[in-house]
């Protein structure tokens, strides 16, 4: 057998970009932007190497905590945090099923429809930051503006995925109830509400996950819960309570995640 | 007409044990939910919430009509906003790939130390949103881009390396077995068997992110982050509200803009 | 060639998937190892090139025990012995070419292999690889685009790639349909006369190793319960290897395979 007559150079054929010039092109493009956008960053040397000082100090906070010092604070925030999650949560849950089946295609007519998905629309592109700056400003510092961030956000999440879910529900059997002649509350309780309770139930949890871990955020400005009790920590320097505060967020998140699993599984 | 007198007349979906646990636990629900709210609005000022409507109205028309003017000055931090995202995304790719393959259980060299030591560098990740890194590490290092990069790189590394790792634990092993029948070395068996299974999912997992990332440093200059929220910061402060409004219209467009990109990008790379 | 001797296996379950397995195979020598699932077939395989690590016995490839290698030892072994598998077992992603060149990553180094700048002598041995195994024209193609035939002959081609010294070919028809599966089987029996290549397979489906293979080896609950030609397999031995209503049922559904395509088969094979 002669293999001579075979090449002996193989090469792979490019994937995405075919043309030869449009290809270097594309890489010489991607490496310009890092360049430009890596000189952007103005990096103050001298103040790094002095903060890498404090970067030790939470490190070591990080691991040797103290939960003590501050506790009153702490637990505080804990419970604001805490609090507002679950309230926050039900409340969210509560307005968005009527908003999710509204904004279901195939249950309400255009002019509901649009306004849901507007309603929707507005809750999903705001950063829950944002909502709570504005809500703090309208209602006065404290948890109970956390508590309205977090069901705004709520409802613009699950409502949006629970009318996604209606929409998918297998026609044959929501047409089978139509055809004993059942009324819209009836259609809604008997075709629509066993097929998408289970995915309502696993989301709500899910949310619930979520919730909590906002709550931590939103205190930066002003909405309570445990986020204020680090953000004044961090502005103390005080990294041994910081790293406290954040190995509880962790454990809470830890923990709820892992029950929200086991819940889900016994639920369904 | 058959005749039904002689079969029972009450019918329930549960039987009676099963629809006491559930009335106790809509109750004990029912229960928590007053006891948080008394606890939660303990402090709230209530005068303050009923005068709530008349500070929206009143925040409200000081909003419209947006300082259309303040346009021009804003786009130097919306370029710094868009690098910190993109940065920020690639450092924490970087970080989140040997992560990954140190908590995934089938590339993992050692699942008793390294996994669970992986797992938690994910968890620890997670759990702690962007703003809060960027609190941390505007405290350490000094306020400016660098914090936003870096707070959004230390956020990634778990959103990222979660995803993967669970991507490389459902790859075909096949593939690896037979690469290491030809008597490849672990490394190519990595790049040969393992690393092709898993580039769909990692580019569709690096742009998700990024597309999150965007949104995320949009609010990073809060805390002193650098990018556009340092100017919706000094804004709320002066409370320059028409400001505001142009501000949130800005990011509301990136926003829209970089859904666009990243759906655009996936469809094209996969 | 290959020599084993007293192989066994047992998992840490206590199960135990091989007890005290010797046989010889010699230079280009075709052993068809038959048996019903779960006797042991594609574990005896595996132990060979030390996918799976037997528990007990040698394994000797020449002059050299494999079961006494260390990890980089083992890999320099396993260069010599080729593998084909039952689903392919390809990378799909990558090119049919990036493929049939994994079978030389054995000797090429990491960078070559990272940066797929393979010597001229591998790249050109690949081609000639796949211009016998007739998939020439779709070097440039993923291993996705490609019938389950055309994969399996890619994967003849990576294992030949190897250069091997012995052919290890774990059910390299379970996925195909009879007409392919006789065509792979044709082929690898050509492959193996051509380059006097020994060859251990696992076949699940008797008569078709009947026709292809020089020597059956009968499994059954980790036990080599026949060594022999194929034209000495009697319906008895059959019985025992399967059970006697199981290969009864296997005829059966053979029989009707055959009347169903009667021009595909081959004549004087059973000879």
């Amino acid at each position: 057998m002669s293999e001579t007559a075979y090449p002996s150079t193989w090469r792979r054929p490019p994937r995405l970009v075919k043309h030869r010039g449009w290809r270097w092109g594309l890489w010489f493009g991607v490496l310009l932007y890092l360049v430009l956008a890596a000189g952007s960053v103005e990096v103050d040397i001298a103040r790094v190497l002095s903060g890498l000082e404090r970067g030790q100090r939470f490190v070591s906070g990080f691991l040797q905590p103290d939960f003590v010092t501050r506790w009153s604070d702490i637990r505080q925030g804990l419970i604001e945090s805490l609090t507002m999650t679950l309230t926050a949560t039900v409340i969210g849950i509560l307005i968005s099923v009527p908003i999710g089946i509204g904004a279901a295609r195939n249950l309400t007519p255009a002019p509901v429809y649009l306004l849901c998905r507007a309603i929707i629309a507005v809750s999903r592109a705001l950063q829950e930051i944002i909502i709570a700056i504005f809500l703090v400003a309208m209602f006065g510092f404290g948890p109970f503006a956390g508590f309205l961030t977090l069901s705004f956000a709520t409802i613009g999440f699950l409502a949006k995925l629970l009318a996604d879910d209606i929409e998918e529900i297998d026609a044959r059997q929501a047409e089978a109830i139509r055809a004993t002649g059942a009324s819209w509350w009836q259609f809604i309780d008997y075709a629509v509400r066993p097929q998408v309770m289970p995915r309502l139930i696993g989301l709500s949890l899910y949310r619930l996950d979520i919730n909590f871990r906002e709550s931590s955020v939103i205190g930066i400005v002003g909405a309570g819960g445990i986020g204020a009790t680090l953000n004044t920590a961090i502005d103390r320097y005080d990294y041994d309570s910081a790293g406290a505060i954040l190995l509880l967020i962790i454990a809470i998140v830890l923990v709820s995640e892992y029950a929200s699993g086991m819940l889900r599984k016994y639920l369904q | 007409m058959t005749d039904i007198g002689h079969y029972r007349e009450v019918w329930r979906p549960a039987s009676a044990a099963r629809r006491l646990t559930r009335w106790f636990a809509w109750l004990a629900l029912v229960a928590l939910f007053v006891f948080c709210w008394q606890l939660m609005t303990e402090n709230t000022i209530w005068a303050f919430v009923s005068d709530a409507p008349r500070q929206a109205a009143d925040i409200g028309s000081r909003m419209v009509p947006p300082r259309w003017s303040y346009l021009p000055a804003l786009m130097a931090p919306l370029w710094d906003t868009i690098n910190i995202a993109t940065l920020g995304t690639l450092g924490g790719i970087a970080m989140a790939i040997p992560v990954a393959f140190l908590a995934a259980r089938n590339t993992t060299p050692s699942a008793r130390f390294l996994r669970p030591a992986a797992l938690f560098v994910i968890v620890a990740s997670r759990s702690i949103n962007s703003l809060i890194w960027a609190l941390l590490l505007v405290a350490i290092i000094g306020p400016g881009l660098l914090a936003g990069i870096v707070a959004i790189a230390l956020r990634s590394i778990g959103f990222i390396g979660k995803l993967l790792y669970e991507a490389i634990e459902e790859i075909d092993p096949k593939p690896g077995e037979a690469i290491s029948a030809t008597g490849a070395r672990p490394a190519q068996v990595l790049d040969y068997a393992i690393v092709p299974q898993i580039v769909p999912a990692f580019i569709a997992i690096g742009v998700f992110r990024w597309d999150i990332n965007i949104r995320e440093s949009t609010i990073l200059g809060l805390v002193g982050a650098g990018g556009i929220g340092l100017q919706l910061q000094s804004s709320i402060n002066v409370l320059a509200w028409p400001q505001v409004t142009m501000i949130l219209l800005l990011i509301l467009g990136t926003v829209v803009v970089s859904e666009w990109v990243s759906a655009t990008l996936r469809r094209a790379m996969i | 060639m290959l020599k084993i001797e007293g192989l066994s296996k047992a998992y840490r379950t206590g199960d135990v998937a091989l007890s005290s397995v010797s046989f010889r195979v010699p230079r280009g020598q075709i052993v068809g190892l038959i048996g019903p699932s779960g006797a042991g077939k594609s574990t005896l395989i595996r132990c060979i090139n030390r996918l799976v690590v037997p528990s007990e016995g040698s394994v000797m490839l020449g002059e050299i025990d494999l079961t006494r290698l260390g990890q980089r030892a083992l890999r320099r072994q396993r260069r010599r012995i080729g593998m084909i598998f039952q689903e392919y077992a390809l990378v799909e992603r990558l090119t049919v070419m990036e493929n049939v060149l994994s079978g030389r990553l054995g000797y090429v180094p990491f960078w070559r292999s990272w940066l797929r700048r393979f010597p001229p002598e591998d790249v050109r041995r690949a081609y000639a690889l796949l211009d016998r195994v007739g998939l020439l024209q779709h070097a440039d193609k993923r291993a996705d685009a490609l019938s389950g035939g055309q994969r399996q002959r890619v994967g003849i081609a990576r294992a030949l790639a190897q250069e091997p010294d012995l052919l290890l070919v774990d059910e390299p028809t379970a996925s195909l349909d009879p007409k392919t599966s006789r065509q792979i089987m044709r082929l690898l029996t050509e492959i193996c006369a051509e380059r006097r290549l020994p060859a251990i397979v696992n076949i699940h489906d008797v008569p078709l190793a009947r026709q292809f293979v020089q020597r059956v080896i009968g499994l059954r609950d980790g036990e080599i319960v026949f060594d022999g030609a194929p034209a000495q397999l009697e319906e008895t031995t059959l019985s025992t290897i399967y059970g006697a209503d199981d290969w009864q049922a296997m005829r059966r559904e053979h029989d009707e395979q055959d009347d169903a395509e009667p021009s595909q088969r081959l004549s004087g094979a059973e000879a």
